[in-house]
């Protein structure tokens, strides 16, 4: 299972850094959003992986029943997306008004509005 | 607490300073006088009490082992009440220097600043403390000598000097730290307890090679000495204060501070001796040889500090005895003639003495002042200047307990000595005596501000040679022991009897004098081969360095920082794949090839479906299908929380997914389709980093995924969920309970999100006036 997840993660950071260093200032963001999502799995990884066992504290006991997933990586994951979706959303928003201002979406271009 | 408030409240009435002067006008500086000139009370008041060294200790940084502890000594005594008093008379004549200056309420603030860091400086009693004040002095310094901040010169001057002391001060700070610990205890009055454990450790040499660097830079030994003429690039008042009476005899301070517990030794008298005793020369010689009055005060001072090094090198009672009364001669005669300069300067706007002659009939009692310096200064009775000198040919001559080389030593300071009668006669006599000149300004007598301070300074160099007993005894003789590490008894008189110190000295005048008369053929003469050795010299050695290294920084400044979005991610993952590709190699040898094991075909299927829309994402020639594919990545991997245990991972990743998708649509309807920016090789290229980058990121996930973690953090929240936090759902619970401060946060990054898309949403650069400057909008592009 390990090396399956191991294949996922390593193809989402590489499909992410090919579109990091893409020009295009669209790809840039694409590839932002595939890296977050490999990152977040790289941390789900290393709470151990645990088929169908959610965090949760049955009814009529005090804790969750062993084994279930390590609840701390999953609070971390739950803020990296929703903080990754506030930075993604705001980076849209500053790509459009820069491609408005420069004129390019070309990011070697990207050297100033004087021109 | 008196000798805590001493210190402080320099800095206390600093910022306030500006205000004095808006409220005072004119008089601000008559009344900030008050301060140091009550500070200077104070710290005779507290040494005439008897009794010993007062002193006091608060709690600062215990861990560390600095505490504020402060002790007013002899050797304290002397200097404290140094830059006390002659702080007082720089506080009234900078009044009269700057009047109408813009900016003269700031130099008060500077100057205050400064005076209570160098009070800082010679009070602290420990380690650390003393390291804090005397780099608070550098920058007070940096800021003072940078007063003139729109002259370029004054600017580099100002860094020149940072940069000198301050790395000075770094040495300072690594052999502080060295000695407390070799000594075992950070407080300076107990060092010398350890004497015999310091000169025993295997620090002892690095000890003394960091500390005395540390020394020298600050007060311009060779081959430091460069800083000081440049300098001189700030107002007068605070050449006078900093350069020549206080700031630069920090080291001198720190020298005799430490000689008790580091000195007599070969390492240590040697480098101290020799040194001196270069510098000595050299300033004198340079002093000689400068017509700027400034100058000509500067490298003198640079060849009075040599004298004073060197005679704490050569270390014997009444060497030691003679660097203490010659630091106060020179801080009376020197103070003194550099506000002489000042005010000729001021009046006359003549800086260079070949242009300036017979003010005397214009301003007679500056005149008078300057001829009681200069001869204080030329080593002539009856000014105290002469007992400095005739106290340190006596310590050099054989007779003493030095040997062969007190006759090398002996001979290099009458020559130094003739050349700093010479100087004194050209700066302090020259101006006011021979032909008249036509000077820029109509020369008259300066202001009562202007006179009071160089009046009261050569006074005392006179009052401190006839009554020795009122003021100069009781300073020099608790100061000199102190430095001593034993009871010293200095001889503070004018006759001592006839001997050779007298012949000797008696010598230097009369070649002063010759050498006076025959100045300028002597520098034409010598000023060739002079020049010649400028060339090689400290400063120009100074000036290389700063270059290279500017050099390297720009080199390194283009290469890293070149602009361009795909080189910074080439190396930010270059880097990544580099260390994470070596820590493999030598941390985690791979013992079986890892296989799919209990991966269900459902499982499979989906990773499959997952990087075929990263796959479909990276090459898509269109916007509406890289999209697409994006989604596919999204929703899958919120399948995949569902499978492993994490349903809030999964709902939370369906609803974002699902936001940014509409988003992403929204807008790239705005922005132009995709276009082929790169060739083929490129792409090539790119994707090699790219697949080395994501098999770096595998073989993490192999090795965190067998890493058992330590679940303490992960038992107590689950454990403690219900009972504590009353929730079922355990991540829930840590979001919103146990770690809702950092839910806050996150909600506040979120928020500045929302607020940063608002505004540039409502922001358009193509059509508002005045809309951001193209500068501005470059840096957020």
């Amino acid at each position: 299972m390990k090396l399956l997840l191991a294949l996922l993660v390593g193809g989402l950071f590489a499909a992410g850094i090919y579109l990091i260093v893409r020009r295009s200032i669209v790809k840039l963001i694409m590839g932002l959003i595939l890296l977050s999502h490999g990152a977040n799995l790289l941390i789900f990884a290393s709470g151990g992986l645990v088929r169908a066992q959610a965090p949760l504290v049955e009814a009529g006991s005090l804790a969750p029943e062993p084994p279930h997933a390590d609840p701390v990586p999953q609070a971390l994951i739950l803020t990296a997306i929703v903080i990754g979706f506030g930075v993604v959303a705001f980076m849209m928003v500053l790509v459009s008004r820069a491609y408005m201002a420069v004129g390019t979406d070309d990011t070697e271009e990207f050297t100033g509005t004087d021109h | 607490m008196t000798l805590l408030i001493a210190v402080l409240s320099g800095f206390v009435l600093a910022p306030m300073a500006p205000v004095v002067h808006r409220a005072l006008g004119r008089h601000a500086g008559w009344a900030i006088a008050l301060l140091p000139a009550s500070l200077a009370a104070l710290f005779l008041a507290l040494a005439s009490r008897g009794g010993g060294a007062v002193a006091e200790s608060h709690a600062w940084m215990p861990g560390l082992g600095a505490d504020l502890d402060l002790r007013l000594d002899g050797l304290s005594l002397l200097m404290a009440t140094l830059i006390a008093g002659i702080g007082a008379a720089i506080f009234v004549y900078a009044g009269g220097y700057l009047a109408g200056h813009r900016h003269l309420g700031r130099i008060y603030a500077y100057l205050l600043m400064f005076m209570a860091s160098m009070l800082g400086v010679v009070l602290a009693d420990n380690l650390i403390v003393l390291f804090v004040f005397w780099e608070l002095t550098s920058i007070s310094s940096y800021l003072l000598i940078g007063f003139e901040h729109a002259d370029a010169k004054a600017r580099k001057s100002a860094l020149q000097a940072l940069l000198v002391t301050g790395l000075g001060g770094l040495a300072i700070l690594a052999g502080a730290l060295m000695l407390g610990s070799a000594a075992g205890d950070m407080r300076i009055s107990n060092l010398s307890l350890h004497r015999e454990t310091i000169r025993e450790h295997a620090l002892y040499a690095p000890i003394v090679l960091l500390l005395v660097f540390g020394a020298f830079t600050k007060s311009a030994q060779f081959p430091f000495h460069f800083w000081l003429p440049s300098a001189m690039a700030a107002p007068t008042p605070v050449s006078a204060y900093l350069h020549s009476s206080t700031m630069v005899k920090a080291g001198i301070y720190l020298l005799a501070r430490l000689t008790p517990a580091l000195g007599e030794s070969e390492l240590w008298n040697g480098l101290l001796t020799w040194f001196g005793a270069a510098t000595m020369l050299v300033g004198a010689w340079l002093a000689f040889r400068q017509t700027v009055l400034k100058l000509i005060l500067a490298y003198s001072t640079v060849s009075a500090l040599g004298t004073i090094v060197m005679a704490l090198g050569v270390g014997t009672t009444y060497a030691v005895e003679a660097a203490i009364v010659f630091l106060l001669a020179h801080a009376f005669y020197k103070g003194a003639l550099f506000m002489v300069a000042g005010a000729i300067d001021h009046e006359t706007g003549e800086k260079d003495v070949t242009a300036l002659g017979e003010l005397r009939r214009s301003m007679p009692l500056l005149a008078g002042a300057s001829a009681l310096a200069a001869l204080s200064m030329a080593g002539v009775p009856p000014m105290v200047g002469f007992i400095a000198k005739e106290l340190a040919i006596k310590s050099l001559l054989p007779d003493t307990d030095l040997g062969r080389e007190g006759y090398a030593l002996a001979a290099m300071f009458v020559a130094s000595a003739a050349l700093g009668v010479a100087v004194a006669l050209r700066v302090g006599f020259a101006p006011f005596f021979g032909a008249t000149r036509e000077t820029k300004r109509e020369a008259h007598e300066p202001g009562l501000s202007l006179l009071l301070g160089p009046g009261v300074l050569a006074l005392l160099g006179l009052g401190a040679a006839v009554a020795p007993g009122a003021l100069a005894t009781p300073l020099v003789e608790p100061a000199a022991s102190a430095a001593l590490g034993a009871q010293a008894h200095p001889h503070v008189a004018l006759w001592h009897g006839w001997n050779l110190a007298l012949a000797l000295s008696a010598a230097a005048v009369v070649l002063g004098v010759v050498l006076f008369r025959a100045q300028w053929a002597i520098v034409g003469a010598g000023g060739a081969a002079s020049r010649a050795l400028d060339a090689i010299g400290p400063s120009r050695v100074y000036e290389h360095v700063l270059a290279a290294v500017l050099g390297i920084a720009d080199a390194q400044t283009r290469a890293l920082q070149s602009g361009s979005l795909r080189r910074y991610a080439f190396i930010t993952f270059g880097v990544i794949v580099l260390a994470v590709a070596a820590t493999f190699a030598l941390r985690t040898p791979l013992e079986r090839l890892p296989d799919f094991g209990d991966a269900r075909p459902y499982e499979i299927g989906l990773v499959f479906l997952i990087l075929i829309g990263a796959w479909f994402t990276a090459v898509a020639r269109n916007r509406l299908a890289a999209i697409a594919g994006l989604g596919l990545v999204g929703y899958g991997i919120a399948i995949i929380f569902v499978l492993f245990g994490a349903p809030d991972l999964a709902l939370t990743q369906v609803c974002i997914e699902t936001l940014a998708v509409v988003l992403l649509v929204l807008v790239f309807y705005m922005l132009p389709d995709f276009r082929t920016f790169s060739t083929r090789a490129q792409k090539a290229r790119d994707l090699l980093v790219a697949l080395a980058g994501g098999a770096a990121m595998a073989g993490l996930v192999l090795v965190v995924a067998d890493h058992r973690p330590d679940m303490t953090v992960s038992d107590f929240y689950a454990t403690n969920s219900l009972p504590r936090a009353y929730g079922r759902n355990v991540v829930n619970v840590i979001l919103v309970d146990f770690r809702a401060l950092d839910t806050l946060g996150e909600i506040v990054v979120l928020v500045v999100a929302a607020v940063g898309v608002y505004a540039l949403m409502k922001l358009d650069p193509t059509t508002r006036e005045g809309a951001p400057t193209p500068a501005g909008k470059g840096g957020e592009g």
